[in-house]
């Protein structure tokens, strides 16, 4: 059966790939999420020993669904010799009678499809969902994700498991939805993929501003589901979007850890292939004329990205954009935005009319990124003092160590002499 | 041996990073990541944080229902816990020499603002 050697390396990236088109083949038979789960854990946990040592299968997945389903089999015979017959009696029975395991089931594109619509279902809480699709659709182990998410293992060993447990009680069906709710189903996969690329692009807590394996693992997921549903111009935007953010990575911290703001980033260290495939991405997605709020919101991260300076940024462009946002939903953040945008292309003073009304909303009143926002504005109209209030007022309510630091610096700064104002 | 070392600061005392010149807020700043590197790369750091304002604090207990009835934090508090520091050291002497470095972060100036730094030696649990 082999067919070459394996290293280490190659054989984690390559169970990476397959873990969730197995457990989508495996849940396709036997409908039980927690015990597919452990069963696909313990076929790649094989296939981590044994390929190494004796070779590539000759097909891995087949391989590994193979042993996953043969593993099951086990589980569900020696339920039904136990007398626990509501044990089995989600399991395809016939399947136990006679197990056609030697049989190379055929991929099924939807059964992955079907996996993520599962782990991302409404009825989980956000950080149980993130943490069971990270889990079953993006084959990372549990340690893996606890150091992502600076947990304990066993912390996060019990949030999957309650997750998987939770999904079983609220029989939450392995299918695709039904049209009806297929795109609010969507929605909620997007998302769970979106926190996923936040948490590691902007780390929520800590002193590290960006835990890039969770960026990169959440891109990852969304070039999967793009393959998924190649047609689907958000699900494109979302892609986009992740890219044309991350492609200001090494460009977004300085040598010491500390916030660099977009205005004053090095572009030369953007990444131009990220920026070039995000754009492109968006451009096809917003051709298709089905405009969401991730390809308006990619649209906007690609004027940022194609301004070679901070000066070029095409702020009408973007403000234009912003606007349409708005009109798609209240979004107390886009608003914020908007009236940045509004500042860029009307002056300060029309940026802070409209933060005003955001003072009298419960969503965002008292958030340190509205202090930080106003700060700003009121530091470009001149009048100092104000803003350094609102910035000190930020730092003490932000919990990003980076974030408060920044705001910090920014309250402390001397203000730009006479000769220095013109060049800006 | 694992202890806790917690950095206290005085309310309205000298530790008020928000009025610092920047090059002194810089400074403080440097110093505290690259204290936490060298324990990290000591092999002695278990883990470390840094608490929000206390003006985001509050103080809760229950109501005779079990729900959560909150204050602000009383105004009397003198101090308030900026953060703390878990070490795995050879010795208490050990933790008290890092306690002492910590004290030393820089001020104003650059002068050290001498912290009280208290250290408290973590439990162990029972053998299982």
């Amino acid at each position: 059966m082999t067919s070459g050697f394996a290293s280490g390396a190659q054989v984690g990236h390559l169970l990476r790939e397959l873990a969730p088109q197995v457990l989508g083949a495996v849940l396709h038979r036997f409908r039980d999420l927690p015990a597919c789960e452990d069963a696909v854990q313990d076929a790649l946990l094989a296939a981590t020993v044994q390929w190494p040592r004796d070779g590539w299968p000759d097909n891995p997945r087949g391989w590994l669904i193979q042993v996953a389903l043969r593993r099951m089999t086990d589980q569900v015979r020696s339920a039904i010799a136990r007398g626990r017959r509501e044990a089995a009696i989600a399991a395809d029975v016939s399947l136990v009678v006679a197990p056609d395991l030697y049989h190379e089931p055929a991929l099924d594109p939807d059964d992955t499809l079907a996996l993520l619509f599962m782990c991302c279902h409404p009825a989980l809480t956000p950080t149980s969902a993130i943490a069971l699709t990270l889990r079953a659709v993006g084959g990372l182990t549990t340690a893996e994700i606890a150091r992502a998410f600076l947990v304990p293992e066993a912390t996060m060993a019990q949030r999957i498991s309650r997750a998987k447990q939770s999904i079983q009680a609220s029989s939450i069906a392995f299918g695709l939805p039904e049209s009806a709710e297929r795109a609010e189903r969507l929605g909620a996969v997007l998302s769970v993929l979106y926190l996923i690329f936040n948490e590691g692009y902007t780390a929520s807590s800590g002193t590290e501003l960006q835990r890039s394996d969770l960026a990169n693992e959440a891109i990852r997921l969304a070039r999967l589901l793009r393959e998924l549903l190649p047609r689907d111009a958000e699900v494109a935007g979302l892609l986009a979007l992740m890219l044309l953010t991350d492609a200001r990575r090494d460009a977004r911290t300085g040598p010491h850890g500390e916030l660099v703001p977009l205005d004053e980033q090095d572009r030369s260290r953007w990444d131009r292939a990220a920026i070039a495939e995000g754009v492109a991405l968006v451009s096809a997605a917003l051709s298709r004329g089905s405009i969401g709020p991730y390809q308006l919101q990619a649209a906007i991260a690609a004027v940022h990205d194609e301004a070679r300076h901070a000066r070029d940024t095409d702020w009408p462009q973007i403000l234009a954009l912003y606007g349409v946002l708005l009109r798609m939903g209240d979004n107390p953040v886009v608003r914020l935005n908007h009236a940045i945008a509004t500042a860029m292309v009307h002056g300060p003073a029309a940026g802070l009319e409209l933060l005003a009304p955001l003072d009298a909303d419960p969503r965002i009143r008292g958030s340190h990124r509205l202090d930080a926002v106003s700060a700003h504005l009121l530091e470009r109209r001149g009048d100092r003092d104000a803003a350094i209030a609102l910035y000190r007022s930020a730092a003490t309510k932000t919990t990003s160590i980076p974030e408060r630091n920044y705001l910090l610096m920014r309250a402390a700064r001397e203000p730009p002499s006479r000769a220095d104002s013109g060049q800006s | 041996m694992k202890f806790m070392l917690m950095m206290n600061t005085p309310i309205g005392g000298d530790y008020q990073i928000m009025s610092w010149p920047k090059q002194d807020i810089e400074a403080h700043i440097a110093f505290m990541m690259d204290f936490s590197r060298q324990l990290a790369e000591a092999g002695e750091l278990v883990g470390a944080e840094g608490l929000s304002s206390p003006s985001q604090a509050k103080l809760v207990r229950a109501d005779r229902n079990g729900y959560p009835v909150t204050d602000g934090v009383f105004p009397e508090s003198k101090e308030f816990l900026a953060g703390y520091w878990i070490v795995d050291v050879e010795s208490a002497e050990r933790a008290y020499a890092i306690a002492a470095a910590a004290s030393l972060a820089p001020g104003v100036g650059g002068e050290p603002l001498f912290l009280n730094i208290e250290v408290r030696e973590v439990m162990s649990a029972p053998p299982a």
